[in-house]
């Protein structure tokens, strides 16, 4: 039994992966930037005074954290549409998206709020900063880049989760597959190009958050000086 | 349609969940012996061992659970290798955890101080003696509470061998929605289902965690 492999089929509908790519790229980087936003203010909320916010927070954190992806986008997607919302399937994917990374980045961003030394916030309030300005000048530059490396990878892997958003018909990359290999037949050509292309973007990623942190942390630092 | 939510139906999500329990432990056997080649192929002796593990592993973690399922599933069949979806299932999610857990591993392994090589070496140990029995058994207790709060994971990502029509817990949800048309009550009970599986051993890696004093942070499969 011989085995042939036709690419070109597939490969000929190149602007429909690409669009695929773009959209998946697309709700990488909104639910990258949504998602940190409410991973600071849950972890901040979390290590906070206030009793009753740091209790939400833990729980949102420890619901989403225990449940799998696929099933909160249909909890997402089901519940907005039983409140007679009906709402575009990419956005519902973005809420989904935020609502899960927000979730893991705020643990991770907590790890890095926890890892700077109470005597630098001691020294902060001694200066007569506010409790604002210790979090925007003392605490949030060096914790946020020493987790940087592990929000790359969170990131990363929220790009590659965003795969699941074709199961409510985002049309991302994913979908943009499922479509091209039940068109042409050629599922194994079409998921290889498909999974390569995941690669190629995911190593991007990866180098634009590393020339990010470049830019954003290690100027400011001597060489061999400590964060 | 619609109708009432009954027993049987109750029961159906019982044997759903139960096909998530047993998906999962299937996935952390296999992708555990292979977690275990891979976390030595990374630190191997040989140079093109190491390199050539090292880009299986990112070509894997550079593309999605659901497109390697999808791979196995309909992309063998479509060039003649017969699949069935169980096999299809279990082989990506081996691949999948193997290959995350090994990196685990490896990290575990390496997190032995360098000394205790050097100690077992003046023993005159074999590389082989060295390995399993002085950085091993201590490489075991670094990796254990990581590699509990991965079976976390590792439960969660089996939900997306429902896109291929595999009856486990999220699948059976979406079936019995098929027939009662209630999608939020029933997506509750199934992500409440989840919770309790995957809560306690949450908790019982952030305990290990805790009481070993190693408490690394890296990122998580959602």
């Amino acid at each position: 039994m011989g085995i042939t492999l036709d690419f070109g089929a597939v490969l000929a509908r190149w602007p429909m992966l690409l669009g695929g790519a773009w959209m998946t790229l697309e709700l990488a980087a909104v639910a990258t930037l949504l998602g940190f936003a409410i991973g600071v203010v849950c972890a901040v909320g979390r290590r906070g005074s206030v009793h009753w916010v740091a209790r939400i927070c833990g729980v949102y954190i420890e619901l989403v954290r225990n449940t799998p992806f696929l099933v909160q986008i249909f909890l997402v997607y089901f519940g907005l549409s039983s409140l007679g919302l009906s709402l575009p399937a990419v956005t519902v994917a973005i809420a989904a998206l935020c609502i899960n990374v927000g979730a893991y980045s705020a643990e991770i961003v907590r790890a890095g709020l926890d890892s700077v030394a109470r005597g630098q916030v001691e020294a902060g309030e001694t200066l007569g900063l506010s409790r604002l300005q210790v979090y925007r000048h003392i605490i949030f530059p060096p914790a946020v880049e020493r987790v940087w490396p592990a929000l790359t990878s969170q990131f990363v892997l929220l790009m590659l989760a965003s795969s699941v958003c074709s199961q409510i018909s985002a049309e991302e990359l994913t979908a943009a597959a499922n479509f091209i290999q039940s068109d042409t037949y050629r599922a194994f050509e079409t998921y290889i190009i498909v999974a390569v292309m995941y690669v190629v973007l995911s190593l991007l990623l990866r180098a634009a958050f590393w020339a990010l942190g470049q830019v954003l942390f290690v100027r400011r630092r001597r060489l061999g000086t400590a964060i | 349609m619609g109708g009432h939510f009954t027993f049987s139906h109750l029961e159906f999500l019982g044997r759903g969940a139960l096909w998530t329990v047993l998906l999962s432990a299937l996935g952390f056997l296999g992708g555990g012996v292979l977690a275990f080649m891979v976390a030595l192929c990374r630190i191997s002796g040989a140079r093109i061992v190491r390199v050539a593990s090292g880009v299986i592993v990112q070509l894997v973690q550079g593309t999605p659970l659901l497109v390697i399922l999808f791979l196995s599933y309909f992309g063998l069949p479509a060039i003649g290798v017969p699949v069935p979806p169980l096999l299809a299932a279990g082989a990506s999610l081996n691949l999948y955890i193997g290959v995350y857990l090994g990196e685990t591993w490896r990290a575990a392994i390496e997190a032995v101080p360098r000394a205790q090589w050097e100690a077992a070496e003046c023993l005159a140990l074999t590389r082989v003696q060295r390995m399993f029995r002085v950085i091993l058994p201590q490489a075991v207790h670094i990796a254990t509470p990581p590699t509990v709060g991965f079976m976390v994971q590792i439960i969660k990502s089996t939900s997306l061998a429902s896109a291929i029509g595999f009856v486990e817990l999220a699948r059976a949800g979406q079936i019995i929605n098929n027939s009662l048309l209630e999608p939020f009550p029933i997506f509750v009970l199934i992500a409440a289902t989840y919770f309790a599986i995957c809560y306690p051993l949450s908790r019982l890696s952030r305990r290990l965690e805790a009481r070993s004093g190693f408490a690394p942070v890296e990122g998580a499969a959602p």
